[in-house]
């Protein structure tokens, strides 16, 4: 008899499962995968490439049309109602009702908007889809934008906006750019780099109210200022999606809440991805959601491994500058702290370490090594012996302890 | 065009012929000659590196007068007038000419004969002094006069070699080579080194003797009543051609009865005593080579004595592969010694003592003024100066503030002396830093003359390039100046040959065999044979037309009688010793890629690679008691009021190197480095005056020292575009890169940042800090130049030189500044310590292809990496490397 097992969502992390699905050649698995989006499965972190005009819609989906078809995937346009667990099945908005063995949960997360009175204006726009995208590029060159967040999605909207000649303020709540993933210095750095591309930055300030003034709209913000914009732009966070899982019953705190084999608290569901929580954290970015997909189909498939959680490493480009970001941001004791930097070339690394153990690790600029410390950090090795020579980057550290080796992962209990 | 050119290297006294490769007024390349008997092809690393040290932006290229640019006819002027005012009111011995074994020939003969026959006094010494001028008195004690034996043959020729105090393979590595290459063709043949020190000489001996220090007399001694003892004595050759055997022989029972009052008093054992004297009394072609461990002692002629002693008394001496034979250090030194150049003596080996001898010189001269005896020697001439006697000196091609015993003394010396002039080719060595009046000398490449090598050989070196800037020759600036004193028709050269044929003449000059040193072939010589001058050994006359390759095998000595003496000797041990204050014995030498106090060979990157830094040789047990660990700083004190300030003990600061290559007790320092390359690491400034009573050369082996630990707060480098003119750092050494000036230094409270910024507060740094490692490097840029690199931290950081000088050589790219401060090149395993300076090979690759690609032996390392396949000086290194690894741990 062949199992059915349902993917809720189509985005990125639901493409990756099938991808990692597929690849495991099941036997007498139907798979069907259902989203709410016109356009599935594209690469959501492409939009911002599509915002700054450096590629179109189209390339953002790289499977072929009779992908699908040829590995006997259903893809269902559509939005999941209900899930009704005794009986294993699901019910879509325009009624239909689909029996699954496996219900695999992906509906990822929605922006987080602020809570300030017009945010529900016509002029506000978050940047997660690409109805948004398509809404965003019809802004005509020399309008004014206010974008709110300095994390990563705020400083590509904003930069984008900006290419395309877009007067683009962004408001950040903290001191200083991507606060959660650098350090002050470099974020002060990226700041000096984007503002260099156009985009005024406004920090310690938040935004208390959006006022329509005409066709436009107005930011009030927290510090007094006011700034007439024709489009604002929320990227101050995102909020999982978990209705349909607490509507089922499932347990859920921020997220739907998964064990180390990514099963909710009804085994025959799992979820994945920013709709998930793991051992009380919720991921955002792709690496580790990748990796949940990758634990996960091969746990459905085989019965085999587990997820224990991803050690948070932030590599990117943030509007072409690179950085990079692991485990601490900040040393608790200054002697931990082990610090490089260029001033000429905007170049920096920073190293936290603990016990002789690398604990974190912030880098602008030049990021090559960046998977390095990563796996030092993972992996917890004592750097005592290279400490004078850490900050240089892998080629200098070459009496380490050979690099992860892949072992198979323990067969689950 | 490219031109060939044969010339003779500048450095030791081998004296090994030179091919230069020149092209557009430069020297390009250069290579041993094939066809000079002294090195038949091959060169060292310093010879190989000589066409790299001819830069001229060290050059001092204008004579200066009281700082100020002149002229030459000013600076003559100002240079005859100074000395004339001084003569006019404090006499002739008012003045002195302190000169040097790097002056050629010529210019020798014009500084004696100006000052002896024209000036009027023996106030000339030189720097040979402090090199072999005991070896000189004991040549001249033994045969009447200072006669080299044999050759350099002999060295090949010998079964058994006995080096006595010196380190052949560093210092004079053309001859080791030989000397190996002849005991690689001939397995039996044997090498014994006699010297404290386990130098990389006394690695490749069949027998190393580390006795005592300075109880070298007392081993020979000890040798000659054995060999008595067991009849081994040539009594034939005793009998008919030397005196004073009995006499000799007695002394030598006295003081060293036996092979265990050898041993006691050497401090050897048993066996290393008895070895040594049994294949001495097995082989007759014996070859005794000796050098500074004998020369720079109180007892130096002694010593010297009693190493000839032995040879007089086997008979083995003049005769193929059988010899005493002391090398020089210079260059030149044996040119000085044959026309005289020294104090003490007269002129082409006639005597103060024959006053025939002075008036024979004085009418050949047509001398104004002829000085009557002997002058001050070294150490005397420049307490003459202390004390105010001497008013007015000449320092030519030399550095005394460096090289002289009580260096910081001298120095002090010169600083209150009324007329200080020097004659140099470099713009800044400590001493032309001293000089009122500064003369711009031509230097290897541009001087054109002669100089004469250990083994009596007469060499050309050419001109091959014109002088740098003003620069000119010793021997011209000398005539203009006795031109401008009134002798100009006595100074008439034009040409270095119009020097050498009238140095040729007096040689000549009445002698009818008189005297060994006869150059009387050479008397008329042209300019063109001049020119095209064959290497050949003196005598050159019409008995020896083609020179003499050895003398005394006939037994006939220039003495009144034509005997040998042989003199018996009490050995004294060195003047100095060790007390609760000064503990240490303090030995001093020189490295394998430097030269003297390193005004040229410390322009050459290449030279400083293999040992960059002064380090303190050390035993493991005496570091271990004073509580110190390899490269920890120390501070070295002599005794007295030595010092730079008059009132203090002189101070000797660098990192300790535990080694255990020194005897427990005995500490080793280089004698290169100057105030223009260290904050205080002039080993002679440690070193007391004491002389030998009849040579007058200082005991510079030999002091007595204190030692304290120095623990700097941080260590590290400091590059630099140009060197400083006031090192801000209390002790620094400085390297000379080919695009930029490396400090090692050693701070207490300095932030290299700060310091940065304020010297250059317009600059953008790259910076690498880790507080808890006590970790700064920082990197200074100027408009996207690189300005300054600075790495500090607790222990010296692993920074490459060659890598830092080669990145910097050409413009910084983006993935290079980002290792700048790493110090090294990523994933490119360091080399390590230079090892091998011609093919620039490190420590570290040499281990790794010993260990990883098996090579186990000289030669297959040479086919792997080439270390050791041009000059060998490494080979000796390259064994104790090979030794050490293949050991099973």
């Amino acid at each position: 008899m062949r199992q059915r097992w349902i993917i809720v969502g189509h985005g990125m992390v639901a493409m990756r499962l099938l991808r990692e699905i597929v690849a495991l050649r099941p036997e007498q698995v139907q798979l069907v995968c259902i989203g709410e989006e016109a356009l599935p499965g594209y690469s959501r972190i492409g939009l911002s490439d599509v915002l700054a005009g450096k590629r179109d819609i189209d390339s953002l989906q790289d499977v072929a049309t009779d992908w699908y078809e040829r590995h006997d995937i259903q893809s269902l346009h559509g939005r999941v109602v209900t899930i009704d667990r005794p009986r294993k099945r699901v019910t879509l908005a325009d009624g239909n009702i689909l029996h699954y063995d496996r219900l695999l949960l992906a509906t990822g997360s929605a922006p987080r908007l602020p809570d300030v009175p017009g945010i529900d204006l016509p002029q506000v726009r978050p940047f997660r889809t690409v109805e948004d995208v398509c809404s965003l590029l019809a802004v005509a060159p020399g309008s004014r934008a206010v974008v709110l967040g300095g994390g990563l999605l705020g400083l590509e909207a904003a930069v984008g906006l900006a290419g395309r000649g877009v007067e683009v303020t962004l408001v950040h709540r903290e001191g200083w750019l991507m606060n959660r993933q650098l350090d002050r210095q470099a974020g002060d750095w990226l700041e000096e780099a984007l503002a260099q591309r156009g985009v005024r930055f406004l920090k310690n300030t938040e935004a208390a109210a959006i006022e329509p003034e005409g066709a436009a709209c107005r930011v009030d913000l927290v510090s007094g200022e006011r700034l007439p914009a024709d489009v604002v732009v929320p990227a101050i966070g995102i909020v999982p999606r978990v209705d349909l899982a607490r509507d089922a019953g499932l347990e859920v705190g921020r997220g739907v809440v998964v064990n180390d084999w990514l099963q909710t608290s009804d085994a025959a569901i799992c979820a994945l991805g920013e709709c998930a929580e793991h051992r009380g954290t919720g991921y955002g970015l792709v690496a580790p959601l990748y990796e949940q997909a990758r634990v996960l189909a091969r746990q459905l498939v085989t019965g085999q491994g587990s997820y224990t959680g991803s050690a948070v490493s932030t590599q990117l480009k943030v509007s072409g500058v690179p950085v990079f970001s692991a485990g601490a941001v900040e040393a608790e004791d200054p002697n931990d702290l082990i610090v490089w930097r260029d001033e000429a070339h905007r170049e920096y690394r920073k190293l936290i370490l603990r016990n002789n153990r690398l604990v974190g690790a912030v880098l602008f600029g030049d990021v090559r090594d960046g998977q390095f410390y990563q796996d030092l950090i993972e992996r917890q090795v004592d750097v005592s012996t290279v400490r004078q020579t850490l900050v240089f980057g892998a080629a200098f550290c070459t009496e380490l302890p050979a690099q992860k080796i892949e072992i198979p992962e323990q067969v689950a209990a | 065009m490219k031109r060939q050119q044969e010339t003779t290297c500048a450095y030791c006294g081998v004296g090994c012929g030179v091919q230069a490769t020149v092209q557009d007024d430069a020297v390009i390349a250069v290579a041993g000659s094939p066809g000079h008997p002294a090195n038949r092809g091959r060169l060292c690393v310093k010879g190989s590196a000589l066409h790299e040290t001819l830069d001229h932006s060290a050059r001092l290229l204008h004579p200066e007068v009281g700082g100020q640019r002149v002229d030459w006819p000013q600076a003559i002027q100002a240079v005859a007038e100074g000395l004339q005012d001084t003569i006019r009111r404090h006499g002739p011995d008012s003045v002195a000419f302190y000169v040097s074994g790097q002056l050629l020939t010529e210019d020798y003969y014009v500084a004696n004969k100006l000052m002896k026959g024209f000036i009027g006094s023996g106030n000339i010494d030189t720097n040979s002094r402090l090199c072999m001028s005991s070896a000189v008195s004991a040549y001249k004690r033994a045969f009447g006069t200072d006669t080299v034996p044999g050759n350099y043959e002999d060295l090949e020729q010998a079964d058994l070699l006995i080096l006595v105090g010196s380190n052949a393979a560093w210092t004079h590595p053309v001859l080791f080579q030989r000397m190996q290459a002849a005991r690689q063709k001939h397995p039996d043949k044997r090498m014994v080194v006699i010297d404290p020190r386990r130098t990389a000489t006394a690695g490749s001996a069949d027998l190393h003797l580390p006795l005592r220090p300075g109880t070298d007399a007392v081993l020979f001694n000890g040798l000659l009543a054995w060999l008595a003892e067991h009849g081994h004595l040539d009594e034939d050759f005793l009998t008919r051609h030397t005196e004073g055997l009995t006499a000799t022989l007695s002394m030598a029972r006295r003081t060293a009865a036996s092979v265990a009052s050898v041993a006691e008093q050497c401090g050897l054992t048993l066996e290393q005593v008895e070895t040594f004297f049994r294949w001495v009394a097995a082989t007759p072609r014996t070859v005794t080579f000796y050098s500074m461990g004998i020369n720079q002692s109180t007892s130096g002629v002694d010593k010297a004595n009693a190493i000839i002693n032995l040879h007089l008394a086997t008979g083995r001496i003049g005769k193929p592969g059988a010899a005493p034979f002391s090398i020089t250090g210079q260059p030149n030194a044996m040119g000085g010694r044959e026309v005289g150049g020294l104090a003490n003596q007269l002129a082409a080996h006639m005597e103060w003592d024959d006053p025939a001898a002075v008036e024979r010189v004085a009418r050949f001269w047509g001398a104004s003024s002829m000085a009557s005896g002997p002058g001050a020697t070294a150490t005397e001439l420049f307490e003459h100066i202390e004390q105010g006697q001497i008013r007015a000196v000449w320092i030519m091609a030399t550095n005394p503030v460096v090289s002289m015993p009580e260096a910081d003394r001298v120095r002090r010396a010169l600083q209150q002396c009324d007329l200080v002039i020097v004659s140099d080719c470099m713009a800044h060595t400590d001493t032309l830093d001293l000089a009122h009046i500064r003369l711009p000398a031509t230097g290897w490449s541009e001087k054109d003359g002669t100089v004469t090598n250990s083994e009596r050989r007469i060499s050309r070196q050419r001109a091959l390039v014109p002088a740098a800037g003003e620069a000119r020759h010793d021997w011209w600036i000398m005539s203009q100046v006795a031109a401008a004193m009134g002798w100009g028709d006595r100074f008439q050269y034009r040409q270095p040959v119009d020097v050498f044929r009238e140095h040729a003449q007096l040689t000549a000059y009445e002698n009818e065999g008189q005297r060994d040193l006869d150059l009387g072939a050479w008397a008329d010589i042209t300019a063109a044979e001049y020119d095209a001058l064959t290497p050949l050994q003196w005598p050159v006359n019409a008995q020896w037309p083609m020179g003499r390759p050895r003398f005394f095998a006939d037994g006939q000595f220039h003495t009144p009688n034509g005997r040998a003496r042989l003199i018996p000797i009490h050995p004294r041990t060195p003047q100095s010793s060790q007390d609760a204050q000064q503990p240490y014995r303090l030995n001093t030498g020189r490295l394998r890629d430097q030269w003297h106090t390193m005004t040229r060979t410390g322009i050459a990157a290449r030279l400083t690679s293999h040992i960059s830094e002064p380090r303190v040789s050390m035993h493991p047990d005496d570091a271990a008691r004073e509580q110190l660990q390899d490269g920890d700083w120390v501070s070295i004190r002599g005794s007295g009021t030595s010092g730079a300030d008059g009132k203090t003990a002189s101070e000797f600061c660098a990192r300790i190197d535990c080694t255990r290559d020194q005897r427990p007790g005995e500490l080793f320092v280089p004698i290169h480095w100057t105030r223009q390359y260290a904050s205080q690491a002039v080993a002679s400034s440690l070193v007391p005056g004491h002389v030998d009573p009849i040579s007058g050369q200082p005991e510079l082996k030999h002091a007595v020292v204190s030692v304290s630990p120095w623990t700097p707060s941080r260590q590290g480098f400091c590059w630099l575009p140009q060197a400083l003119a006031d090192p801000p750092w209390p002790a620094w050494i400085r390297r000379d890169l080919s695009g930029g000036t490396l400090y090692q230094i050693a701070v207490e409270a300095f932030s290299g940042r700060e310091w940065l910024q304020q010297r250059w507060p317009a600059a953008q740094f790259q910076s690498f800090v880790d507080a808890y490692a006590e970790t700064e490097r920082v990197a200074a840029f100027l408009d996207g130049r690189l300005s300054a690199v600075i790495w500090l931290q607790p222990r010296l950081p692993e920074v490459n030189p060659e890598w830092v000088d080669q990145l910097l050589a050409a413009e910084l790219e983006t993935a290079d500044r980002r290792d700048l401060l790493a110090g090294r090149s990523g994933g490119v395993a360091d080399p390590g310590p230079i090892v091998c300076s011609c093919y620039q090979v490190g420590r570290n690759e040499i281990q790794s292809a010993i260990g990883e690609q098996g090579c186990r032996s000289v030669q297959a390392l040479g086919q792997s990496l080439r270390c050791g396949t041009n000059c060998g000086s490494c080979i000796p290194e390259l064994k104790t490397l090979l030794e050490r690894q293949q050991q099973p741990v």
